[in-house]
């Protein structure tokens, strides 16, 4: 073999990963812009210390609240080592947020067979939009260690069906 | 060569006894994280076995084979002596007592925070003064090595250095550069907390100075493994390296794309914008393209090789390779794991999937497969392959050598490929005992206990693999106590200087590191983010 050959064959090599790189790399963009999946990216800050006694995160408003438009908004703390509210309905079908802040270490979570993820970093509310479309419930871990009791960190969404949904008065859905 | 074979035996050592006891308590939290019944199955004994075994085998293991293999490198392949024996045995000794501070700290009950120690949670002060003490002798390493290549360069002048010494230099630079991040971290954020000067830490901006490091420390530990690929393998086989300018831009590419990329484990972090982490995903795009170059350039050098030993036809010379040589083997074996981690690396790195698998069994699948396999197999096969000329021993047989690595080979699928699974539903990472009265989880189970026998296989290969350093080394002596190095089918003359130093690069990575961390790093500065309260680990706080 002589040097040009080797020269050429890693030429024509070099095209084919510059091929596959930029095919993974379209495919990626491709997805994400066609399907508007965009990771939790909303720098929002929130003060950790006053966040559980003002603000939206104030016990009386946590859980799930449908707005006066139809908005539908559920708001979670987590905290050492637990979800607030632990069970949290929201209903299948329909385009809701999710808003998640801590009061004091990190914390992470995955809602079972869907692609709700995110961190959930002190002096930041991360925020989640989307359609849930299997009704039931769907275990929601904290992936993230936060303490000894890390473990014991698991909150439920509980996707209920179109035709079982019904807010109260107040726009407010519990579980059970 | 005598002092040089004791600071490299003295390293290794270290890194594979460590390595045998954190791969024990990687086997215990299998099981305990199974349906399966476990002893001392507590939170608080798993948690702080968790933190060992990452400190183990990310920071000890990697940190002390690299800087022994480096050493025997920088001696073997430039053929002159070490500069300042004496400094590499100040920094052996640093890293040493950084070593134990950090696990006696650890197995105090002090420091379970996990390899990551992510703040505002906090251990107590020693836990961390002990990881800088192992970073600053890693330092010393660094330094050292580009000190024996300036030497070398100087005395041979216009010659091309070595690749083998080549790419080891090329680790020591971008050491440095990892090393920057999680050092800023340590000594201005987490440890005038942990000592109790500060009660608040700006955690933004501790994880994004921790992802400065987190992603390029893989490429530290991965590209040992691709300095034996390059400059070991082909001789093994019984052939030649097919491009040793392939080699050389292998490395450059490390050194400039494993930087600009840590951005993409925050993909789902709060406090960035999605700009800047679309930016660094494309970025690790490029990260694919050394590996895929170093696939083609080995596979060709392997073909050579197998022609040479009268293969024929398409695929012919793939039979006739000399698979009874533990080199060639790992070598294999470790290409297969790398097809597979790679696969899963770039579901992880996709902008948009990333979300099906972050913080789940899928991650811990992903850097086991690659990490703890293809590399940790390579280190294997260089430690068999140097062996001989440190203790001056050839190993009784090779058979033991070879079932060391299949079996290495098999734990490592048997235990990968249910995790991946297991991401895939759901299971997070980092949880010490799932409740399996849970339908749901329940239905993980025989998911978790075939992982676990794979856990187990890994853990006989480990303490195989001591022993056959420790006892198998005891057959014929070893006739030429040089190691030499593969030779390219073209051997270089000349080289560009491009191609024989790192200054350009370096230019290269602060204009990369600057746009792609600048921005991300000054916005904590004027952003006011509210500061978390630190929460100290075993003070009731």
């Amino acid at each position: 073999m002589t040097e040009r050959e080797i020269l050429r064959s890693e030429l024509r090599w070099g095209a084919i990963v510059a091929g596959a790189a930029g095919l993974i790399f379209a495919v990626i963009v491709v997805t994400a812009a066609a399907l508007a999946i965009v990771p939790p990216s909303n720098v929002e800050l929130i003060d950790p210390t006053t966040l559980q006694r003002e603000g939206e995160f104030v016990e009386e408003n946590l859980g799930t609240t449908v707005g006066p438009d139809g908005s539908i908004t559920a708001r979670i703390v987590a905290t050492q080592f637990a979800f607030v509210p632990q069970c949290v309905p929201l209903p299948a079908g329909k385009r809701v947020t999710i808003r998640f802040a801590t009061p004091d270490v990190i914390h992470g979570l995955i809602v079972t067979g869907t692609n709700v993820n995110t961190m959930v970093v002190p002096g930041y509310v991360s925020q989640i939009h989307t359609v849930f479309t299997t009704a039931g419930d769907h275990l929601m871990p904290c992936h993230e260690f936060c303490g000894i009791g890390h473990s014991e960190m698991w909150g439920v969404i509980r996707v209920i069906p179109a035709e079982s949904w019904h807010p109260d008065p107040n726009g407010k859905v519990r579980c059970g | 060569m005598a002092s040089i074979n004791r600071l490299t035996l003295a390293h290794l050592w270290v890194a594979f006894v460590v390595f045998a006891a954190a791969a024990a308590l990687g086997a215990w939290q299998m099981l305990v994280r199974s349906p399966l019944p476990a002893p001392f199955d507590a939170p608080d004994t798993y948690f702080a076995a968790v933190t060992l075994h990452g400190v183990a085998m990310a920071y000890v293991l990697t940190t002390f084979f690299i800087m022994g293999f480096g050493y025997f490198v920088a001696e073997t392949a430039l053929d002159r002596k070490l500069p300042a024996l004496c400094a590499a045995w100040v920094g052996f000794a640093l890293a040493l007592l950084g070593t134990a501070m950090a696990v006696i700290t650890v197995l105090l009950g002090k420091a379970t925070v996990l390899y990551t120690f992510y703040p505002p949670l906090l251990g107590n002060a020693f836990f961390y003064i002990g990881l800088v003490l192992v970073v600053v002798g890693s330092w010393i390493w660094a330094a050292l090595m580009i000190v024996a290549m300036a030497g070398w360069k100087r005395e041979y002048p216009g010659r091309p250095v070595p690749l083998a010494m080549f790419g080891t230099v090329a680790n020591a630079v971008m050491w440095l550069w990892t090393t920057a991040g999680v050092a800023v971290e340590l000594l201005f954020q987490v440890i005038p907390a942990a000592l109790g000067f500060k009660d608040t830490i700006d955690v933004g901006l501790s994880r994004t100075l921790f992802s400065w490091t987190l992603h390029a420390i893989v490429y530290f530990w991965l590209i040992p493994a691709y300095v034996g690929f390059y400059t070991m393998v082909p001789r093994a086989a019984g052939g030649r390296l097919y491009s040793d300018t392939m080699g050389r831009l292998t490395f450059i590419l490390f050194l400039i794309y494993s930087l600009p990329v840590g951005m993409h484990h925050l993909f789902m972090d709060p406090e960035h914008g999605a700009g800047f982490k679309f930016l660094q995903m494309s970025m690790t795009v490029l990260v694919a393209v050394p590996t895929l170059l170093t696939v083609f350039t080995i596979g060709a050098s392997l073909e050579i090789a197998g022609r040479v030993r009268g293969g024929r036809g398409l695929f012919g010379w793939i039979p006739a390779l000399p698979w009874k040589n533990p080199t060639v083997l790992a070598t294999g074996l470790a290409f297969v794991m790398l097809g597979f981690g790679g696969f899963g690396g770039i579901v992880n790195m996709s902008y948009g999937m990333n979300a099906m698998v972050h913080n789940t069994s899928w991650v811990t699948a992903h850097f086991h497969l690659i990490f703890g396999g293809s590399v940790v197999i390579m280190y294997f096969a260089i430690a068999y392959e140097i062996w001989p000329k440190l203790v001056g021993h050839q190993p009784r047989s090779l058979a033991p050598l070879r079932a060391q690595l299949w079996l290495w080979f098999l734990g490592i699928m048997v235990m990968t490929l249910p995790w991946h699974m297991l991401g895939l539903f759901g299971q997070p990472r980092r949880v010490a005992i799932f409740n399996y009265a849970n339908p749901q989880i329940a239905s993980w189970g025989p998911w978790v206990i075939v992982s676990t026998i794979g856990g187990f296989v890994m853990l006989a290969s480990a303490l195989l693999f001591i022993w056959n350093l420790a006892g198998g080394h005891a057959g014929a002596p070893e006739p030429d106590r040089h190691l030499h190095y593969a030779v390219a089918v073209h051997p270089p003359r000349r080289l560009p200087a491009a191609l024989n130093g790192f200054g350009l690069w370096n230019a290269l990575v602060a204009v990369l590191m600057l746009v792609a961390y600048g921005y991300p790093v000054a916005q904590f500065f004027w952003i006011e983010a509210p500061p978390a309260m630190v929460h100290r680990i075993g003070s009731g706080g």
